[in-house]
């Protein structure tokens, strides 16, 4: 097996005058649930429309499972792949199992597939119905029904939980588990960073055409040593004690908010911090360290 | 480069033409079809005091000035969107993730939206010879299985040149502008032009030139084809003696009418695939 699926080298893209794409690396591995983030413009879609094989390359080459998307075995790698684009549109027309059984035909995929897949995204009552009575989270689902066609190894997923309520946004990183589990690798894009901050192995922050970071959420956090903040519950009164108890310590600042108090420190004074914060005994009834979240590290790298 | 694969070509293809089916696009077109057909067919010569059929000739006189308006413009309204459609919606995109080529992808287009019309051609048109039938020689229906078999050509023609439009336009509106355009431009404004030409310079400079342009526009080689071929209708139109014998052979024109088919499409690919 390759070590790597995706395999992107010095990757451009010009638009004329513009380049949304500055020689772009990247290598993802098997099995591996990658995260492309960045501002809109920043030239993830691209990117992504780019190693889907829809837009040709300016310069460089990208590679999956160690052929060119556009080479003469395209028609095997794109068995391999799946995709789910941001707004996903089907045919209005077409019942949800007849959506499938047309690309499970393009795909070469025995249509016996389709009604399992629909149960899988729990779509299976709706399969009758004509797809322009489903609701927009009801067609995201189809959407990703179809993109599971032929068990593929390599899944591209735009924006994927846009438009499904939070029950179908825990089902959906449900099945990304088990096709991880699978040996699935799959590379997503999304704006809700909070969504998968927990959930991707690594991610990629792009800014200005060019990746900025990659690496995993813990990585790029402790890359960007960017503070930590500790939270005591109840601890709204005890601010003058525990300034304090912390004193000499690299403290980049002391808040309320409600009766919780943030301490925001420096990520090597964590472990000092917390046997002076343990001096104070029972006065601290409880105290959690908060890591920061992808967001700041995200706009930590923009900044 | 890539192969050509025929599966891929059918199912895109299939999927078309079964969405006209299911939509009612296809019954709808053929009942207009013979709607029109019969009342020209019964009302045609009322205006000289006289109603009912009265021969096959003057009836696809009549029905080609009938199809000449009507075909192009409901093939150009059938094509039109074949392409900037499903980029406009989103779905071109997930479409060619799929292991499709684009000549694949519009090759099957095409032929779904063909068939579909070739369907509503020859159910519309068929349903009026059926009727007519019985007061048909063998040599008639011979004759209006040629007109229909020439304005199904005629069909292709202007979905090919749809699916062009198709191709180049940036947005669904753009497109159905250049399709109107596209419209009026060969059915009403060409002969026109051609006329005003001959007019203007008194038939002195390259008159006889004139007649093969017609061959620019392939609803001028629909109506030559069938008025060429039916002797009453030939001297009907007084043309006998101003056309070229050229012209007057069904194969040449024929073959134009191919060209009008496979030009476009190929110029739709080429584009497609940049």
């Amino acid at each position: 097996m390759a070590s790597t699926i995706v395999e992107a080298r010095g990757v451009t893209k010009d638009f004329g005058s513009i380049q949304a794409v500055k020689g772009v690396d990247l290598s993802i591995a098997p099995g591996e649930l990658f995260g492309l983030i960045g501002h809109n413009g920043a030239g993830k879609s691209t990117l992504f429309k780019m190693m889907l094989g829809l837009i040709p390359l300016t310069s460089g080459t990208i590679h999956l499972d160690g052929e060119p998307i556009t080479g003469p075995r395209f028609r095997e790698t794109r068995r391999k792949i799946g995709y789910l684009p941001e707004n996903v549109v089907l045919y209005d027309n077409l019942t949800g199992l007849e959506t499938l059984y047309f690309f499970a035909d393009l795909k070469a995929v025995p249509r016996r597939e389709c009604a399992g897949l629909l149960d899988k995204v729990g779509l299976a009552q709706a399969a009758g119905r004509r797809v322009r009575e489903y609701s927009k989270g009801m067609r995201q689902r189809l959407g990703f029904a179809q993109a599971l066609l032929g068990k593929p190894r390599l899944l591209f997923l735009d924006e994927p939980t846009t438009g499904l309520d939070p029950g179908a946004i825990r089902d959906f990183y449900r099945i990304l588990r088990e096709l991880k589990g699978e040996g699935v690798t799959m590379v997503l894009t999304s704006h809700i960073l909070a969504e998968i901050q927990e959930r991707v192995d690594r991610l990629a922050i792009m800014e200005g055409g060019q990746i900025r970071a990659t690496g995993s959420v813990q990585a790029l956090r402790e890359a960007m040593n960017l503070p930590l903040t500790l939270e005591i519950a109840g601890g709204a009164g005890l601010r003058e004690q525990v300034a304090r108890a912390l004193e000499g310590l690299a403290i980049e600042g002391i808040d309320e908010a409600g009766s919780v108090l943030h301490i925001r420190l420096a990520r090597d004074a964590k472990m000092p911090a917390l046997t002076r914060l343990a001096t104070l005994g029972d006065t601290l009834r409880d105290l959690h360290v908060r890591e920061p979240s992808l967001e700041d590290v995200f706009f930590g790298y923009r900044n | 480069m890539l192969s050509i694969d025929f599966r891929q070509i059918g199912i895109v293809a299939g999927k078309e033409f079964w969405d006209r089916i299911r939509n009612r696009w296809v019954l709808a077109v053929s009942i207009v079809f013979t709607v029109f057909a019969l009342v020209i067919a019964y009302f045609g010569a009322a205006q000289q005091g006289a109603v009912g059929f009265r021969s096959i000739d003057v009836t696809i006189a009549s029905l080609v000035s009938l199809v000449i308006y009507l075909i192009p413009l409901i093939a150009l309204i059938l094509g039109f969107d074949a392409i900037v459609g499903e980029r406009e919606r989103g779905s071109l995109d997930l479409l060619l993730t799929l292991p499709i080529t684009r000549k694949e992808l519009i090759l099957g287009k095409y032929t779904g939206l063909a068939g579909a019309l070739a369907f509503s051609t020859v159910a519309g048109f068929g349903a009026v010879g059926v009727i007519l039938s019985p007061s048909l020689s063998l040599s008639a229906l011979f004759h209006y299985a040629g007109f229909m078999l020439s304005a199904i050509l005629l069909g292709f023609a202007f979905l090919s040149l749809a699916v062009m439009l198709s191709v180049f336009a940036t947005d669904r509106t753009r497109a159905s502008g250049l399709a109107i355009g596209t419209w009026f431009f060969f059915v009403l404004v060409f002969d026109l032009l051609i006329l005003g030409a001959l007019v203007v310079t008194a038939g002195e400079y390259g008159g006889a030139v004139f007649p093969y342009l017609l061959l620019l526009n392939p609803a001028d080689v629909f109506r030559i084809l069938n008025v060429f071929s039916l002797d009453e209708v030939r001297t009907l139109y007084g043309l006998a003696t101003v056309f070229p014998e050229a012209l007057s052979n069904p194969a040449t024109l024929g073959g134009v009418m191919l060209a009008w088919i496979v030009g476009p499409l190929a110029v739709a690919i080429w584009r497609f695939e940049r």
